[in-house]
């Protein structure tokens, strides 16, 4: 088979693929713990990357959807009582009811004044989640969002084991990954390119850009939100950090990193950030520096980002 | 003739900020008929044309399309009402295939929001964009990304997308600019077929160009409407000759 064959077959299988390279990836890796991390934020830059890499459009916000989706499985976990799957479901729908808002205030704007209506709006939730100390904890964070072990089908999951909580949590992401893929073939995944590739000509064509990037700022909404969910699953709190702007910075540079627009490369982008600032982070507390440093580097010399660097070389 | 027009203006006139791009222009566009929109430049053919695809709001007057108001419909309802339009600078979708192009015009007919169903399923869209790209004469090269065609290539990619949209209006912005002689026969020749089937309003600078093509020219300068009439009433039409015909062409 011929070398553009086999990358359309990759294309085609690609959340296949990926879900394979996800099921592995925990018994090469050493650090169980960090393998959900890296999960979860890869899931957290694939929703970013929906609105960024396949719509062209650059928010400084998404904290507010991670955030979002994070309080609304903690907060019906820890203060209502809910069942796990339902605080679960809580996530994705609480990322999208924010984007729904912050996005209809947003894409009024464009460019650089898009990124920092969205950073304005995102910095309001913090402010929020930082006062209403009832609700969210405030900045102790909200505690207790413990799932201890769950009963399915027969199966024990004991998400205090880091294995088991690493699939658990995988069998969510590939679930999103799959949903993303089948987005990203839909019509409205053509829509999507060609709003990034011409506003003018799509608008002429008859699509209305205003609602197409309303509905792409929900949907990644949504995979933000499950992101947002499954980590305060992981980590048994959500700190109000997580609405903070540093977590949106975060997203854009593993996005960067990995390859805007790839399917795959936000996972990469995350692995590397959480490889890098654990390995560093042993010999120096300044691990930030260096990570700021690869990361620099990797926008002069790779602006694809290392996932669409390799596709590029193979691709062609 | 006693049809009613296809497409009206009455009075219609656009300012930016002090400066009258556009005053007072009353015209009536028949079905059917290939009209030409010429003048010199800085005539405000741009800006009526603009006017007419709804890319700019005018100050004051009426569009009426088929009879109906249609001022200050956003832009891309334009075309669902049947009107579209390809512009004085090429526009298209740079990296996707040109048979990508064509067929996400014309899906904009059918599905615009639907995020679950596989495109792919969507057969009479490719087909109907395969069709398309035949008639502009591009079938060879529909896997090829827009960006890589030659530009009058490009140039005929964008009217099959702006056909894609079926529309009983066809607005086309210079459709020759910056093309060979070559390119420029081809083209004239594409929109004679075109015109064929469907109504079709043409502005461009190059008068020769559309004196033999064309049913009616409405002639602009300074902003107004300088005449209107068949190619032979232009010829014959004293004002015209002394403010285009004079000049030199380019």
């Amino acid at each position: 088979m011929a070398r553009a064959d086999l990358m359309a077959a990759a294309a085609r299988h690609r959340a296949a693929l990926a879900a394979a390279a996800l099921l592995v990836f925990p018994l090469l890796m050493p650090f169980k713990a960090i393998a959900v991390n890296i999960l979860v934020q890869g899931l957290f830059a694939v929703g970013f990357n929906l609105l960024y890499g396949y719509l062209g459009l650059l928010s400084f916000g998404h904290a507010a959807l991670l955030g979002s989706g994070a309080y609304a499985c903690g907060i019906v976990l820890v203060r209502f009582g809910w069942p796990w799957w339902a605080a679960l479901a809580a996530g994705p729908l609480g990322g999208m009811a924010i984007a729904a808002a912050i996005g209809a205030l947003a894409i009024r704007t464009r460019g650089i004044y898009f990124a920092m209506v969205t950073l304005a709006l995102a910095q309001c939730l913090y402010f929020i989640a930082y006062q209403a100390t009832g609700w969210t904890g405030g900045e102790n964070g909200l505690r207790g969002v413990n799932i201890a072990a769950i009963r399915l089908a027969g199966l024990r999951i004991d998400l205090v084991d880091p294995l088991h909580r690493y699939y658990f949590v995988a069998v969510f992401v590939i679930a999103a990954l799959f949903a993303l893929s089948r987005i990203l073939a839909s019509p409205f995944g053509a829509v999507m390119e060609a709003v990034r590739e011409n506003e003018a000509r799509a608008r002429a064509c008859g699509y209305d850009i205003r609602t197409t990037r309303w509905l792409a700022f929900v949907l990644s909404g949504g995979f933000c939100g499950l992101a947002g969910a499954l980590q305060a699953i992981h980590l048994g709190i959500v700190p109000v950090e997580t609405l903070y702007y540093t977590t949106s910075g975060l997203v854009v540079m593993m996005t960067l990193l990995g390859g805007a627009g790839t399917f795959f490369g936000p996972f990469i982008g995350a692995g590397l950030f959480g490889m890098l600032e654990e390995l560093v982070s042993l010999w120096t507390v300044h691990w930030q520096l260096v990570v700021g440093v690869v990361f620099v580097a990797c926008v002069l010399f790779f602006p694809r980002g290392v996932w669409g660097t390799l596709l590029a070389g193979r691709g062609r | 003739m006693n049809d009613p027009p296809i497409l009206r203006t009455e009075n219609l006139g656009k300012r930016f900020g002090p400066f009258v791009a556009l005053r007072g222009i009353t015209a009536e566009f028949r079905a059917g008929a290939l009209t030409a929109i010429i003048g010199p430049n800085g005539a405000g053919k741009s800006t009526y044309f603009n006017l007419l695809s709804g890319a700019l709001a005018p100050s004051e007057g009426r569009i009426l399309f088929e009879g109906r108001d249609i001022t200050g419909t956003p832009q891309h309802r334009f075309a669902h009402l049947g009107i579209a339009k390809s512009f004085q600078i090429t526009t298209v979708f740079p990296q996707l295939p040109a048979l990508e192009n064509v067929r996400v015009a014309a899906q904009a007919r059918v599905a615009r929001y639907d995020i679950w169903r596989p495109r792919a399923r969507l057969h009479d869209l490719l087909a109907e964009a395969e069709t398309l790209l035949d008639t502009v004469g591009l079938a060879r090269h529909r896997d090829r990304p827009a960006s890589t065609l030659a530009h009058g290539e490009q140039r005929a990619l964008e009217i099959a997308m702006a056909l894609a949209v079926r529309p009983r209006l066809l607005l086309l912005d210079e459709p020759t600019a910056g093309m060979s002689p070559e390119e420029t026969r081809s083209m004239m020749e594409l929109i004679v077929r075109l015109a064929a089937a469907r109504t079709v309003i043409l502005v461009e600078h190059k008068m020769r160009l559309v004196m033999g093509i064309s049913d009616r020219i409405l002639v602009l300068h300074h902003g107004e409407l300088l005449a209107q009439g068949t190619p032979d009433d232009i010829r014959r039409n004293d004002t015209v000759r002394r403010v285009y015909l004079g000049q030199r062409e380019h």
